[in-house]
């Protein structure tokens, strides 16, 4: 079983035809996970009895029920969860040391929804503590490492996740993007990973980092895989108020169908000086595959683009600083000086922007470039389909590279953390290689277009088979 | 009347709504009944990690309802935001309120006094409760959660109330609508509704004496526009947590007095928040005010602004009982009722249609209905108000009113028996003791086992004897 190969399609197939059994699975994955993961720090606690449990139950339903993969139609994959998703009865730490030994009453909607179509958890995945970061560094535990470059990172906040999917550890892992952290892993880790329409997946259960960005999210290896899970965690909640009652596509029904006409914008201002000029070549040649599959590129502006990020950092740690309070260390966790220097920074620049005469100067001024950032994405979309834009202006970089500078760091998010302002999806697919490093490129489209981005990116990835290059990754 | 200060009060008052779940979660909401503390809690209202609140609809309505009945405008558009405070009772740090758009404002609430404007009505939730008691010998402090979340209006005034008796009775006033409403049960007791009142004492310049019938200074166009000659203190005292009207009367009436010295040595009062000790009749200070506290309030981003289109507002209108005033100038004018006597009998909008019926009817059967409130306000017509039908009542009362058919001189034989076994009220009537006719009245009723009209057996008495 080459679990660094395959795919969620090709796993539900095997189950299917006896190839193994759900138990050979996930003690497969076990076992990568223990040899491996010392090295890379994917997984922050382990699910281990949990999983063999239900793999034994799965391979009894296989037996008896022959309709069991249509009732169940992620039977059996192994998933990791990052930790900001609380799971219950499974330590839900959110990469920090406040809540080292929290175990939650109750599942998350989204984890719920995965478990009930199957889906083996088989641990929790690192990430930076809260979901505070780019690299994963951030993280209260050790960091996670790049299975491409052990020396470099493989994007955060998801780290966990990312690495985990990559290196074989499972098929799909879960991730939250407020401002990048599933597109930047997805893209360091040569990866599809999809930041949904604000609404359209619940955020229930999901610890709150800004509650008006987070979007609930995942990576996968390929583009149906992705579709096939959304197609589960998509749809109204009523324990979220803010999920939207549009009906879930079939997404998977749309792979293969053709784009020719599809008109793609490239923002002229995601290409600019300090863009990595390896990454311009590997976006401009996979923009040649589109053109070779009927689309029409032409580019289009985003003029508010340079106040983005002043305003994504005003109005998150906001956020951040009111959803952090309820740590207070009186009913469960330690106390509020075991937060990390990062959601220290947070707390401290949100209390300031939203206290009484700075809130009209900061927030609020804030809140209305988000108006005109949305407003800029509306425009475009009247002209074209698809936005199309590198994941991040840089390879993924070395570990520690950027630790001792905030602002660097936040830099990594500048291509991503808009379509979080602006509440629309965004899918990171890979591009391909530069220096034997992933290149992630994102197709970011209008509200509740998920269909259309997976539609666009299954061509592509039909036509470049980037996903196939793995880690050089031996086992042990 | 010759004053040197004028009280000035602005009160908030809050009210739990009694709906069948919490603010922003399923629990119930039953706080006062429950058996053991934490029961009706759940992820939402304990503020777990990751849980989420979703607006209850009923206790928007309801606030809206409230806000109609005290005349208040709606905001059509409106939200809810984030209040941040550290307090062990309130688990997410944060509470759940309204700041700058809540749903009601503007409105206004007659005292005897004068009107009394409402500033707003806002809705939130409450808090959990905290206990400290000793447990194996060491004291600690326990929280209860069964609270958290409930659904909470705060109701806040102009400082537009004048002296203790103005805000007593705007408090009971305000009572009053929102049991009429069915929306609350006010238990003040328990805390279901919590009085809080604002007080300070302005000086009155010399210039300024117009006053009303009762003497008092009158304020009211006073305190506001170009014209106005007296300025709002610079301070306020905050008195809270009063769970009776006549502590909120008591506990004013000696801030008053104590504010009053502090003033007359030339000094400001602390601008602080004071409780009240019933048993000393005294207030004590609480917690002292700086500065305002920075609650660093912003738009709750997980629960979306709430639109109230014509539709729904027009839905929770006509869902609204006739306004109380409306019912008592009908009542007046259809059954000459007589307003302070009826306002003892019912609460609820619902108890004054069962009422409606039941003064309809005595009039179609040609009785008194001010009569009929009479005895039953003095539970002289045994029975079950509001539960059984009507038409039992009006028999009742009949019974109770009708007298027995007897000539003069069998009531003459029953008075001589009761003369006679009850020498010492004779002597005590011909002493002049007014009581004693009405013991004669009674005991010759009793001998005769018979009902008699009362004005003719005393007048019989008093001729026999």
């Amino acid at each position: 079983m080459d679990l660094l190969g395959l795919t969620i399609k090709n796993v539900s197939e095997k189950l299917k035809d006896g190839a193994f059994s759900c138990k050979e699975l996930i003690k497969e994955c076990l076992s990568i996970i223990k040899i491996n993961d010392k090295k890379i720090n994917a997984f922050l606690t382990l699910n281990e009895d949990g999983a063999l449990k239900k793999a034994d139950e799965f391979d009894n339903l296989i037996k008896n029920d022959k309709e069991i993969f249509k009732k169940k139609p992620l039977l059996g994959i192994p998933m990791g969860v990052k930790d900001l998703y609380t799971t219950r009865g499974i330590i839900t730490t959110a990469g920090s040391k406040i809540i080292k030994d929290y175990n939650p009453p109750f599942n998350a909607t989204v984890i719920r929804r995965l478990i009930d179509a199957g889906v083996i958890i088989v641990g929790k995945t690192n990430e930076d503590a809260w979901g505070h970061g780019s690299s994963g560094e951030n993280t209260d535990y050790e960091p996670t490492k790049n299975p491409y470059d052990l020396s470099r990172v493989p994007g955060g906040s998801s780290s966990g996740s990312g690495a985990a999917v990559s290196y074989g550890a499972c098929l799909v892992g879960t991730g939250t993007d407020t401002g990048s952290s599933v597109r930047l892993p997805a893209g360091y880790c040569n990866l599809v990973g999809l930041k949904p329409t604000y609404g359209r997946v619940s955020r229930y259960g999901v610890i709150a980092m800004a509650s008006s960005f987070d979007s609930i999210g995942h990576m996968t290896k390929t583009v149906y895989d992705n579709a096939k899970v959304l197609e589960v965690t998509a749809g109204v909640d009523p324990y979220d108020g803010t999920t939207v009652p549009i009906r879930v596509d079939k997404y998977t029904k749309v792979l293969g169908q053709n784009i020719k006409g599809l008109k793609i914008g490239l923002p002229k201002e995601y290409f600019v000086e300090g863009l990595d000029n390896k990454i311009n070549i590997s976006i401009r040649e996979s923009l040649k595959v589109f053109e070779k599959l009927g689309a029409t590129i032409e580019e289009i502006t985003l003029p508010h683009t340079d106040f983005a990020m002043a305003a994504y950092y005003i109005l998150v740690p906001s956020e951040v600083s009111s959803n952090l309070s309820r740590y207070d260390g009186v009913r469960y966790g330690g106390p509020r000086e075991l937060f990390g220097a990062e959601a220290k920074r947070r707390i401290m620049l949100g209390s300031y922007t939203l206290s009484s005469g700075y809130y009209d100067a900061y927030y609020l001024k804030a809140a209305k470039v988000r108006t005109l950032i949305k407003q800029d994405f509306e425009n475009a979309f009247k002209k074209v389909d698809v936005l199309i834009a590198p994941t991040s202006p840089t390879l993924p970089f070395k570990i520690g590279e950027k630790v001792n500078n905030p602002l660097q760091m936040y830099l990594s998010d500048i291509f991503l953390c808009p379509t979080n302002l602006a509440g629309i999806p965004g899918l990171n697919v890979p591009s391909g290689f530069a220096d034997g490093l992933p290149v992630g490129m994102q197709i970011i489209g209008s509200q509740f277009s998920e269909e259309l981005l997976y539609k666009v990116a299954y061509l592509f990835e039909q036509e470049t088979q980037h996903y196939k290059i793995r880690p050089q990754f031996k086992n042990g | 009347m010759d004053k040197k200060y004028q009280t000035i009060i602005g009160m908030e008052i809050h009210v739990e709504l009694k709906t069948n779940s919490k603010m922003f979660c399923g629990c119930k909401n039953d706080p006062f009944h429950a058996e053991k503390p934490n029961i009706y809690t759940c992820p939402v209202c304990l503020g777990l990690p990751g849980a989420l609140p979703v607006a209850n609809k009923k206790a928007i309505e309801w606030t809206i309802a409230l806000g109609i009945a005290l005349g208040c405008k709606i905001n059509k558009f409106s939200k809810f935001d984030r209040k941040h405070y550290f307090y062990p009772d309130l688990p997410k740090g944060y509470q759940i309120s309204q700041y700058d758009m809540p749903f009601c404002f503007d409105g206004k609430v007659e005292t005897s006094f004068g009107p009394i404007k409402i500033t707003r009505v806002h809705l939130e939730e409450d808090t959990g409760k905290l206990i400290h008691q000793k447990v194996n010998g060491r004291n600690v402090s326990l929280i209860d959660f069964n609270r958290s979340g409930v659904p909470l209006v705060e109701i806040v005034t102009e400082p537009e109330i004048y002296s203790s008796v103005q805000a007593k009775e705007y408090a009971k006033k305000l009572r009053q609508i929102v049991r009429y409403l069915d929306i609350s049960d006010c238990d003040m007791e328990k805390g279901g509704m919590r009085l809080e009142a604002n007080i300070s004492l302005a000086v009155i310049p010399a210039k300024a004496g117009i006053q009303d019938k009762k003497g008092n200074n009158r304020l009211d166009p006073l305190l506001r526009g170009d014209d106005k000659i007296l300025e709002l203190p610079n301070y306020k005292v905050e008195l809270k947590n009063i769970n009776s009207f006549r502590f909120l009367e008591r506990g004013i009436e000696y801030e008053i007095e104590r504010q009053r010295e502090i003033l007359e040595k030339g000094e400001t009062p602390i601008q602080e928040t004071r409780g009240f000790n019933a048993e000393k009749g005294i207030t004590y200070s609480q917690r002292t005010k700086e500065e305002a506290a920075d609650y660093r309030y912003f738009p709750d981003p997980d629960l979306p602004p709430i639109n109230i289109n014509d539709k729904w507002f027009s839905e929770i209108e006509s869902q609204m009982p006739e306004a109380l005033e409306d019912l008592f100038a009908r009542w007046i004018k259809e059954y000459k009722i007589n307003r302070e006597m009826t306002e003892l009998l019912f609460e609820t909008s619902n108890q004054a249609k069962w009422l409606d019926k039941l003064f309809s009817e005595a009039v179609k059967a040609k009785l008194p209905v001010d009569k009929l409130i009479n005895l039953l306000i003095h539970k002289k017509i045994k029975t079950e108000l509001f539960e059984i039908d009507q038409s039992q009542i009006i028999a009742e009362y009949k019974k109770e009113v009708t007298v027995d058919e007897l000539a003069d001189d069998e009531i003459v034989n029953y008075i001589k028996k009761a003369v006679t076994a009850n020498p010492q009220a004779v002597a005590d009537y011909k002493a002049g003791k007014g009581n004693a006719i009405n013991f004669l009245v009674g005991a010759v009723m009793r001998e005769a086992k018979k009902k008699i009209e009362f004005n003719r057996l005393v007048k019989l008495i008093k001729s026999s004897v």
